[in-house]
């Protein structure tokens, strides 16, 4: 890669992806024409070469997927927190519990802590109630889960139109178009982060575009989360454009007399799709944590929403008397994001072209 | 390399000047669109329109965001006077203003709480560099076995874990049920012992996340760098494992880690928000969190403004030791 400009690697949410990443992941590989008259068995011979041959990027990197026990377990895990989040209602109405109504008599009155052992735990309330209130917090669980997913998965299609669109621009136009865009992209990642998301999200007014309370906050968070992450993705998707398009099958494009759309939609693209894919799958545990941390900062979502960054932040009060408060937030967080992480490394690995097939 | 420092010198010079204007426009023209009025919520609800006024021309909050900007520049320089009517502060440089809420000046306040983020940084990032590169270089080196499952799948989980979930956790057992160290900040001019006690929980919490971070990073620069020619023509030259390893692939190994470091080092000098709030400890991080619940613009300007500068003075160290580190960087 003569042209790619070496790129620092570097502070980002997305560790763990090695340089490989940024190599080309396929070559458009010419399918080599049958033979028509052959005999059998060379014919079969044949066949099986080119079984072998003309695999798609996909079918290899979810054959490889297959065989990664780790990456399927994360994997299943995040569907399951999918169904989990969008099934919330029918969750909690199974159970017969909400995850905003109080359980006073719970509790009790003289240290706020909820009585019985392990902070309540019994068979209405499959994980306890929270001190105080006495919410469900099987419940504020099931429901937090929306708000985590909700906010990770969309500030991280935020993160990826805006960081796809702009890399590729810098990359395939050069010039001051590239000189622009790679400027705010350093500017941005030399940004304090967590301190401008905390203090953009703590400043917007209650009232917003027709949202209200808990909407504008999620809508703010997405909005801020995303912005900051896309020059990860804009820096990558850059690289690889400045790469690609100067490779001969894109000169053979040119030569044949397509027009720049066509080179950018049709040639580059889809050479991008794979960098991008695992860019985005290892943004998004990542995107949680912010979430979280805001929420447990006091600035993201705020009860009586639950979210599970924001039951962490009223557990630090209780970590002495009721210790499973705190548990069963922070192990939910866990289990979520090394869930994501998981399927992402693995995808990772299937996806890289230096892995064997 | 003088022209290099110099250009550099200038953008990071142009940085701080964005930031501080992109703060102004936060804290001043988002809460102007959203219509609440800073003077006013400075002075408070029921607060006669006079007060208000006099505030308002006090501290300049009518100029316009340039001028505002250049005021606050100029302060930190050759110090600054308020005045409004008969009332006159003098603000001496460096002059960061005076907190919107305790009325104190802002930079003994910055001062104050330097240390122990200072502190608290540079302690974890020593344990950091030391097990989590470490961990790295030896799972790269054996590839496949039990020590290298094992490692990444700790460091995977560390990865996962909120750094305010793992401290309460560690506080919960170590400070409070096992009762082994007393976790209270102390400062260190009060007692070396008292601040060691206070600072190793939150020195573990925050290096056990980032070596996380920093051996899977390594791990996989490691593996990479070792399947390169150069290293084949090490070895095919007869140099012993020891050395292939140590003189060629640690060397190209720490380019990256270095950056990462310069970064992580000076967003941490800057603050640890979350490390800070959950140990209770009165550093910068504390400070910028609880100026933003009360909206109180000078602190965090204050603060920002030191982040900013430790981010970019860290890069610059980074870029500057690149080229020690590797002969075939040049700066120009």
């Amino acid at each position: 890669m003569p042209l790619q400009r070496q790129v620092r690697p570097g502070y980002s949410r997305l560790r763990g992806v090695p340089a490989t990443m940024t190599a080309p992941l396929h070559e458009p590989t010419a399918e080599a024409a049958p033979s028509a008259a052959e005999e059998a068995a060379v014919a079969n011979a044949e066949e099986k070469r080119q079984a072998v041959q003309g695999r798609s990027l996909g079918r290899i990197a979810w054959e490889r997927l297959k065989r990664d026990k780790l990456a399927l377990t994360g994997g299943v895990i995040v569907l399951v927190l999918i169904a989990i989040a969008l099934l919330a209602p029918v969750i909690t109405a199974l159970v017969g519990q909400d995850p905003e109504v109080h359980h006073e008599d719970l509790i009790d009155p003289l240290f706020g802590t909820p009585v019985g052992s392990l902070g309540g735990i019994s068979g209405d309330h499959l994980l306890g109630v929270e001190p105080v209130s006495g919410r469900d917090i099987f419940a504020r669980i099931v429901y937090g889960a929306r708000i985590s997913l909700l906010v990770g998965f969309l500030s991280a299609v935020v993160a990826v139109v805006l960081g796809t669109i702009l890399g590729v621009l810098a990359g395939f136009f050069g010039g001051w178009v590239d000189a622009a865009i790679s400027r705010v992209m350093d500017g941005l990642l030399a940004f304090p982060q967590l301190l401008f998301i905390i203090a953009l999200v703590s400043v917007m007014p209650n009232e917003l575009l027709g949202l209200t309370g808990t909407g504008v906050r999620l809508f703010v968070m997405i909005l801020v989360i995303g912005f900051f992450g896309w020059p990860y993705i804009g820096r990558v998707v850059r690289g690889q454009t400045l790469s690609l398009r100067e490779r001969e099958y894109v000169e053979a494009a040119r030569s044949l007399g397509a027009g720049r759309f066509y080179i950018l939609f049709k040639e580059l693209l889809p050479n991008l799709i794979a960098p991008i894919i695992v860019y985005t799958t290892m943004m998004i545990p990542t995107n949680i944590l912010t979430e979280a941390a805001l929420s447990f900062l006091g600035v993201g979502v705020k009860p009586p929403t639950a979210s599970w960054g924001q039951m962490l932040s009223s557990a630090i009060d209780y970590y002495k008397s009721d210790p499973m408060y705190m548990v069963i937030p922070g192990v939910a967080i866990f289990i979520t994001v090394l869930a994501f992480n998981l399927f992402g490394d693995g995808v990772r690995d299937a996806l890289d072209p230096k892995g064997s097939r | 390399m003088l022209a290099y420092l110099l250009r550099r010198l200038f953008a990071a010079a142009v940085m701080l000047v964005v930031i501080v204007m992109v703060v102004f426009s936060i804290f001043f023209l988002i809460p102007k669109w959203a219509g609440v009025d800073i003077a006013t919520s400075f002075v408070g609800k029921q607060a006669d329109p006079a007060a208000v006024r006099a505030v308002a021309e006090k501290l300049g909050l009518d100029d316009p965001i340039y001028a505002q900007v250049w005021e606050f520049f100029k302060g930190i320089f050759v110090g600054r006077t308020y005045a409004a009517g008969g009332d006159v502060t003098n603000c001496a440089a460096p002059c960061f203003g005076y907190s919107f809420r305790s009325e104190q000046a802002i930079w003994p306040v910055l001062t104050d709480r330097f240390p122990v983020t200072l502190g608290l940084a540079l302690g974890a990032a020593v344990l950091w560099l030391l097990f989590g590169v470490a961990a790295g270089v030896l799972s790269a080196l054996k590839r496949g076995t039990l020590w290298d499952r094992g490692a990444m799948i700790v460091a995977l989980a560390g990865v996962s874990l909120p750094i305010y979930f793992t401290g309460m956790l560690s506080l919960a057992v170590f400070a409070f049920g096992l009762k082994w160290i007393n976790a209270e900040y102390v400062p260190l001019a009060d007692s070396f012992s008292g601040w060691l006690g206070g600072m190793i929980l939150p020195w573990i919490t925050l290096a056990f996340l980032y070596a996380a971070m920093y051996a899977r990073i390594t791990r996989a620069t490691m593996m990479e760098i070792l399947g390169e020619d150069y290293i084949r023509t090490a070895r095919a030259k007869g140099l012993t494992e020891q050395v292939v390893i140590r003189k060629h692939a640690m060397r190209s190994t720490m380019t990256p880690i270095l950056t990462m470091l310069g970064m992580d080092l000076g967003a941490l000098i800057g603050g640890a928000i979350l490390t800070e709030t959950t140990f209770s400890l009165p550093g910068l991080g504390q400070a910028v969190l609880n100026a933003i619940r009360n909206q109180d613009l000078p602190v965090i300007l204050g603060v920002t403004l030191i982040t900013s500068l430790a981010v970019l003075i860290a890069n610059l160290v980074v870029d500057v030791l690149y080229a020690v580190i590797d002969p075939r960087v040049r700066l120009a």
